[in-house]
């Protein structure tokens, strides 16, 4: 009955629904993914993202996992649920969707080059409290990968966008992408667990250093080791990244409070690395081998570049003014 | 409602049938008897169109109340367990919509109701997929086009007793190859709760040009209704469940 495989609109469509009789005009897509189609539209005047299912359970059970978020209270966890309702099609079909708050912001690997290294941690930070949230509510996020989260800025703010893959802790997880799963690498079961979280967290962080991804080899959990160990860029992360990947935390709680006290406890060290990496020159191919870290990415930020100048200029000052106060002596 | 167990042959194949009767009536026949057949045809890497014969997957499945699927050997483990969770999904969504007819009177389904009662309806068939019994037989084709697939086959059956282990309900499984070397089918692997020790299952390979998938797919419905009257099954005579092209 439903075999809209890619449902494809063009924009000026009208979608009204048939019981709620509410409609939205369609602007443009937004992106497609296994279980639906996401598109922007308005809604008198206001910005919505639509999502059409390929099949009308897979929207019922999305549409029960974002209720099921709306109940954490006090904690923004999903985008917002604003509708649920079926399009009837000029031959008689219809189609499941639904309409949620459309989030604008930027990807997470765009930010973290524009704005710098140092993002990383205090995004991590903010993602963990959410997951954090969200386990003791007795639910796994599953299917957490880059394509699902996004940056809204400012105040910068990590948010997650798919929901579809959010399990109840203890079930089978319901969807996954392989970079991201644990029991793709061998590292673990496929059970939702919090630690089935964190180890996805741990490869989204890891993936920033590898934006191209990387095969997991004939020794997946030695390739996984490796390309821990030769992340520069995250050298700050890499033992919390270790321990992430081999399930080692309790909670989420567990490893915010390492982020959150790596963050506080060297920060000399932390600039400096973080400085480094941004000092690089920008590279296409992020080469591993060679120990100088790249960043694998397009342009640094102006601002950044501004203030790198400003204390430069400030320390060239000062060791004039003191060759000149020496002389005086 | 009582939970049973879900009856599933995964046929695994490159091309069509070619000896004995027509694969789709043997998988009317197996959904008769309660068992679904889902079907995944396999395309050479650099192969861009569907080749002919392929066809006959889709077919089989329809005929068979499950799923199918064409993809490329690299993405055939997500597609193994992603075919094998939908249609299981699928049938328990039968079971569902008959009672529903039940109680609602005829012509009702859950796409009749509005979107805040499918939520519902939509718990429980998830309730049940979580934690009901799985029976998967598993058949693949092994004539010599399939050879420098296997490898990837058998990675991917692995990968579908990890994501089917980790849910609550029991599962067994059980491997079967066509042609078999005197049979229609070799038994590879018995009644087993986990794929774990599949490393060398795929021995050496019966090459020819013969693929006899419907007596193939007979011989693996009998696996089933040898032990019927053992297990409880889940009825469901003549559900109408949705045959959507996934």
């Amino acid at each position: 009955m439903w075999k809209s495989q890619g449902i494809n609109l063009s924009p000026g469509t009208v979608i009204k629904g048939k019981w709620h009789y509410r409609s939205y005009t369609i602007v443009k897509k937004l992106g497609s993914g296994a279980m639906g189609t996401v598109y922007l539209a308005t809604d008198h005047g206001q910005s919505v993202a639509i999502k059409f299912g390929h099949n009308s359970s897979s929207i019922t059970t999305e549409v029960n996992v974002l209720r099921t978020l709306q109940k954490v209270q006090d904690h923004k966890l999903g985008p917002s649920l604003l509708d649920v309702d079926d399009w009837v099609l000029k031959d008689g079909s219809q189609v499941s969707f639904y309409v949620m708050e459309y989030l604008k912001g930027k990807e997470l690997n765009r930010f973290v080059q524009e704005h710098g290294f140092e993002w990383v941690g205090i995004l991590a930070i903010q993602l963990l409290e959410d997951l954090e949230h969200l386990h003791q509510f007795g639910w796994v996020f599953g299917d957490l990968k880059t394509d699902n989260l996004l940056v809204t800025f400012p105040p910068a703010r990590l948010r997650w966008l798919d929901v579809g893959g959010t399990t109840q802790v203890g079930r089978a997880i319901k969807e996954y992408t392989e970079f991201y799963d644990r029991g793709y690498w061998g590292m673990g079961s496929r059970k939702a667990d919090p630690q089935y979280d964190l180890f996805a967290f741990a490869m989204v962080i890891l993936q920033i250093e590898y934006p191209s991804r990387f095969e997991r080899g004939s020794h997946p959990e030695r390739t996984l080791f490796m390309k821990v160990k030769q992340a520069n860029n995250l050298a700050p992360y890499q033992d919390i990244l270790r321990k992430a990947l081999r399930s080692e935390y309790n909670s989420a709680a567990e490893m915010k409070d390492e982020v959150t006290s790596m963050l506080l406890a060297s920060p000399t060290q932390r600039t400096r690395n973080t400085r480094a990496a941004r000092k690089q020159k920008p590279s296409v191919q992020p080469s591993r081998k060679k120990p100088p870290a790249t960043v694998p990415s397009s342009s640094s930020s102006k601002s950044a570049q501004r203030w790198e100048i400003v204390g430069i200029v400030m320390t060239v000052c000062l060791f004039y003014m003191m060759y000149v106060v020496m002389q005086w002596i | 409602m009582n939970k049973g167990t879900l009856k599933q042959i995964l046929l695994i194949t490159d091309g069509c049938s070619n000896q004995g009767e027509d694969p789709a009536a043997v998988a009317t026949l197996a959904y008769q008897q309660g068992v679904t057949v889902n079907v995944i045809g396999i395309l050479e890497d650099q192969q861009s169109e569907q080749p002919e014969g392929l066809e006959e997957v889709e077919e089989i499945a329809m005929s068979g109340g499950g799923v199918s699927q064409i993809v490329y050997a690299k993405s055939l483990s997500q597609t193994v367990q992603m075919v094998t969770k939908q249609a299981m999904t699928q049938t328990l969504q039968g079971v569902v919509n008959q009672e529903l007819q039940q109680i609602l009177g005829a012509k009702q389904e859950m796409e009749d109701l509005p979107p805040e009662k499918r939520g519902e309806i939509m718990e429980v068939v998830e309730d049940l997929g979580e934690t009901c019994d799985l029976e998967v037989l598993v058949l693949v084709d092994t004539s010599a086009s399939m050879h420098n697939k296997l490898p990837t086959v058998q990675d991917s059956l692995f990968d579908l007793s990890l994501s089917l282990n980790a849910r609550m309900g029991k599962n067994r499984f059980s491997i079967y190859t066509f042609p078999g070397k005197r049979k229609e089918m070799d038994k590879i692997m018995d009644w087993t709760p986990k794929l774990d020790s599949i490393s060398s299952v795929f021995p050496k390979l019966t090459s020819g040009g013969i693929t006899p998938t419907g007596p193939a797919l007979r011989e693996a419905m009998q696996q089933f209704t040898k032990k019927r009257s053992l297990r409880n099954l889940i009825g469901r005579e003549d559900t109408d469940v949705e045959e959507s092209g996934y």
